[in-house]
């Protein structure tokens, strides 16, 4: 076999083999986020959620086959109102004790476009929350940032990968006060993530 | 006892109203903590912390509103002191 042959042959393995990338999002900075927001008669309950951790294998050759799972720590929500946040986190509401984790695990994404480094899709996964699990369908933001790692962390070398998502779930839906209270607080929930997750070279 | 409770009424709701009101007249719940927001300036992504102040809201002003008025109102239960009539 001529080696004018092999080099393409390599180049095909090589793509074909590449394998995906661990991305750990246990942000050392504290900058990851999920925000939630239910309106009430006063006004909307804006809060947020710092406690993120969660993988994600990501292949820049191939977005499409992207997977993982996001966790978000339920004792991390917090609201400027101490009543309101204890409230939130009662037994009457989210339970923090009993179900301490708030997680998205992607199974699978559709209508993926790509251009440069940043990819729009849906992604299906289970949503568990309050102890129910359900399937949704979530439309995300992943920007590819190679070799960005350094900027963030230094003398650490590797990638970034930045996973935005807007979405709204009922709490009715993961027996959240389920059917009541809703003149006082909305049984719509809009959430929204903004996480980066680092792969470092080894 | 009378005009003391009176007197105490106008201060709280005094110092109730001028404390919302140099607060910000926060027209809202009250707030024990504020959200600040820091850009990331690699990931692009704003970064939300807690930073602890308080925030007088609706709530703060209506409790001092409403402590003012059960003492306002309580100080009708008491009389007026008598005055010595001068003798004729």
């Amino acid at each position: 076999m001529k080696l004018t042959h092999i080099i393409p042959l390599l180049t095909l393995t090589t793509a074909v083999y590449a394998a995906p990338q661990s991305f750990d999002f246990k942000d050392p900075k504290g900058v990851n986020n999920a925000v939630f927001k239910l309106d009430a008669p006063l006004e909307s309950i804006n809060g947020s959620a710092s406690g993120i951790s969660g993988n994600v294998s990501f292949d820049a050759e191939n977005p499409g086959a992207t997977t993982g799972k996001v966790v978000v720590a339920a004792e991390s929500l917090t609201v400027p109102n101490p009543m309101q946040k204890e409230h939130l986190h009662s037994a009457n509401w989210l339970d923090v004790a009993k179900y301490p984790e708030i997680t998205f695990e992607a199974k699978s994404l559709a209508n993926v476009k790509t251009t440069d480094n940043v990819t729009t899709a849906d992604a299906t996964g289970i949503f568990t929350l309050h102890g129910v699990s359900k399937e949704i369908t979530v439309p995300i933001k992943l920007t590819y940032l190679k070799g960005k790692l350094s900027s963030r962390v230094p003398k650490l070398e590797g990638d970034l990968l930045v996973i935005r998502g807007n979405f709204v779930i009922n709490r009715n839906d993961f027996n959240i006060q389920k059917g009541q209270s809703e003149d006082k607080v909305s049984p719509t929930i809009d959430l929204s993530l903004s996480i980066a997750g680092a792969s470092p070279t080894k | 006892m009378k005009r003391t409770l009176q007197i105490l009424a106008l201060v709280i709701a005094l110092g109730g109203g001028v404390t919302w009101a140099v607060t910000g007249a926060n027209r809202a719940w009250t707030k024990t903590e504020v959200q600040i927001k820091t850009l990331d300036e690699v990931t692009g992504i704003e970064g939300i912390t807690y930073h602890k102040k308080f925030q007088p809201g609706v709530d703060f002003l209506g409790a001092a509103f409403g402590g003012a008025a059960l003492l306002a109102s309580a100080s009708f239960f008491f009389r007026k002191p008598k005055t010595n009539q001068p003798n004729q």
